[in-house]
């Protein structure tokens, strides 16, 4: 994994500290043409790998690197799936079940119904994950995705439950189908490496939150400097800045002095934040 | 450990389920459904105990508590019989449509001294609790107006296929979403005495209220006004925001942050005349197992805390009810003539009273709720 992926949190209206700034970026990247730009910007400050959410909107970013791979020959997308308010808001509008038959693919829609009806009537969850998972990667299509990951809400959900099996059926179906490692992003990294391992997934490639002020790392920020001491997963550390709560050097002090933690993502929007933020980890990393 | 079952397994009956599962201090020890589907999921995955009828799970499993996180129409009868078999009960929001019912139902937990608990999660929000604990200390004076407002993507098209989108069964925006504004704002502030000028609008829905807007009196010095849409797709997830207003400032808050303004200070906690910010992230504390927001894990980990020391609940079926009353308040005065502004003089003479098209809208509003 490369040290430094860029995140989509600023593009789609997430902020942890504010929902005006919130707003103001979702204003600002309405038009797939600005995330482009900023996309354009990390990749000139040697940020080539792109972890996003399987957002909708995500699709037309996908045709501009499609069509224009001469450009960027070396660009990488990590995939983070799914997007969960989606589902959320579906099975709001037309519960569980109906919730996951709305998302079945598309094309080809009589055999994906029923396979889909099929997969549903005989509780045979591999074969409807294959479905969803395979509808959430459509859009990466001739892409470069070498980690595709299992976004937080989905994992964690599955992990209280006890879904453990789902793990596996995720991580089999990244590595046999999309020849991709597979990642599991978390808000319970300690809970969950343990688990991960029982299923013969060892040294998983975990995204978590690691930031000097322990901001969403459950159940302490402890056990999670005792996970990266113990070398049993590869981290790849968000929420660095902890929603901008702390000054970015202090902030990435702290995550770089733990030689364990692989890769770093963060997202900006403008240039000269990026610029900043690459440029300290890469002397952070080099101390 | 603390024996416990859930009965319910849509959205948040699920999301209890991965919770409660996790927490170091309970034993999940069955849940029930009347979807079979999600019941043999579970059962082959899981290894989960299921039941389809709560009566013999309640029966069958020895418990010290429930989870009740049904549609809302069954919370009575299922909460009643919980508490008859001498259980702890937690019980989704809104707790009931009716208040009377609601507080038969908190009486019957009091005399058994059973922790009871609704899942108004926004009292377990970092930033409302930084909130109350300034109102609490009257940092910004006396207050004299307060605003709340909670808006969200929840119904964004004419067709729904689930209870929500049906009055019958507690759907509708006033019992499934503008009382989480309410609540927060009984938690605050306390409940008010009156409600007027109350507007229930269907935006797309077409058996149910979609937007809420009324004026509420809490005292002969303070009033507020409540606004919630859930049709408002501008908006990622349900937001909650509130402002009050007092003789010595203004504090505005939401899940994220809190603003304060003071008018005059003594520089004691941290705070300055003028503006004052802080964040979730300094006001959040740590939860032992995170699924969508700490506020959630929270609210079930004080169940659990309530049930060990034998404390009353944060949010319980009292308040819980009167949550229930404010909103069965706003139904009635919705339906309620309204005061017509005449055109002129000599108009004004023939149409005393409310005006045509308001008084048959109110017609048929009864008529429909009597339906």
């Amino acid at each position: 994994m490369d040290r430094v992926l860029f995140g989509d949190n600023q593009f789609f209206g997430v902020n942890h500290m504010s929902e005006e700034k919130a707003r103001a970026q979702a204003m600002r990247f309405q038009n797939g043409k600005a995330i482009i730009e900023v996309l354009e910007d990390a990749y000139a400050e040697g940020i080539k790998a792109f972890m996003c959410t399987t957002h909708e909107r995500m699709s037309e970013i996908c045709d501009h690197f499609r069509t224009n791979k001469d450009k960027y020959p070396d660009y990488v997308f990590y995939p983070c799936m799914p997007y969960a308010h989606k589902y959320a808001n579906a099975a709001a509008e037309l519960g569980m079940l109906g919730a996951v038959r709305s998302f079945l693919p598309e094309e080809n829609k009589l055999g994906a119904l029923l396979r889909g009806g099929m997969s549903l009537a005989r509780q045979d969850v591999e074969g409807l994950a294959t479905l969803l998972i395979d509808a959430e990667m459509k859009m990466f299509a001739g892409l470069k995705t070498p980690v595709i990951f299992l976004q937080n809400v989905a994992t964690d959900f599955l992990l209280g439950l006890g879904f453990d099996e789902a793990f596996k059926m995720f991580a089999d179906r990244v590595r046999d189908h999309y020849d991709a490692e597979p990642g599991f992003m978390t808000m319970n990294a300690p809970m969950l490496v343990p688990r991960l391992e029982k299923l013969g997934i060892s040294n998983p490639i975990i995204c978590a939150n690691f930031n000097k002020v322990g901001f969403r790392m459950c159940p302490s920020i402890q056990a999670y400097e005792d996970l990266v001491a113990q070398r049993r997963c590869r981290m790849v550390a968000m929420s660095v800045l902890a929603s901008g709560a702390l000054a970015p050097r202090q902030a990435l002090e702290y995550v770089c002095q733990f030689e364990n933690i692989e890769s770093i993502v963060f997202g900006a929007s403008s240039r000269r934040n990026i610029a900043q933020t690459k440029q300290l980890i890469d002397e952070l990393t080099r101390r | 450990m603390i024996r416990a079952a859930i009965i319910g397994l849509g959205k948040m009956g699920l999301s209890h389920q991965a919770m409660v599962n996790a927490h170091p201090g309970i034993e999940l020890k069955a849940v029930c459904d009347s979807s079979t589907y999600v019941l043999d999921v579970l059962s082959k995955y899981t290894g989960m105990t299921t039941f389809a009828d709560y009566k013999k799970m309640l029966a069958e499993v020895p418990l010290d508590c429930v989870f009740v996180a049904t549609p809302s129409k069954y919370h009575t009868d299922i909460v009643a019989a919980a508490l008859e078999r001498g259980l702890h009960v937690f019980c989704e929001k809104p707790f009931g449509l009716e208040p009377e019912t609601g507080y038969r139902l908190a009486d019957l937990a009091e005399r058994k001294k059973l922790v009871n608990q609704v899942g108004y999660h926004y009292r377990f929000v970092g930033a409302f609790n930084e909130a109350k604990r300034l109102l609490d200390q009257k940092l910004i004076g006396e207050l004299h107006h307060v605003q709340v407002e909670a808006y969200g993507p929840v119904v964004l098209r004419p067709k729904g296929s689930t209870w929500r989108a049906q009055k019958s069964e507690g759907g509708g925006a006033l019992f499934d979403y503008a009382c989480h504004a309410i609540d927060l704002m009984n938690y605050l502030i306390g409940p008010p005495i009156a409600v007027s000028g109350t507007v229930l609008n269907s935006v797309f829905s077409n058996d149910v209220d979609d937007e809420i807007y009324s004026t509420l009196q809490y005292s002969d010095k303070l009033h507020g006004q409540l606004a919630t849409n859930w049709s408002d797709e501008s908006y990622r997830k349900m937001s909650v925001r509130l402002c009050f207003w007092g003789s010595n400032g203004r504090i505005n808050v939401d899940r994220q942050e809190i603003q304060i303004y003071l008018r005059s200070h003594d520089g004691s906690g941290g705070l300055t005349k003028g503006w004052n910010v802080r964040y979730t992230t300094e006001l959040t504390r740590p939860v032992w197992f995170y699924v969508r927001g700490e506020e959630y894990s929270a609210q079930i980990d004080h169940f659990v805390q309530c049930i060990n020391s034998g404390q009353p609940s944060a949010s319980t079926f009292r308040t819980a009810s009167d949550t229930v009353r404010v909103a069965a308040m706003l139904r009635l005065d919705a339906q309620k003539p309204r005061t017509a502004i005449a055109a002129n003089a000599a108009a004004s003479a023939e149409t005393a009273g409310s005006p045509a098209p308001l008084r048959q809208k109110s017609f048929m509003r009864s008529l429909f709720d009597r339906l």
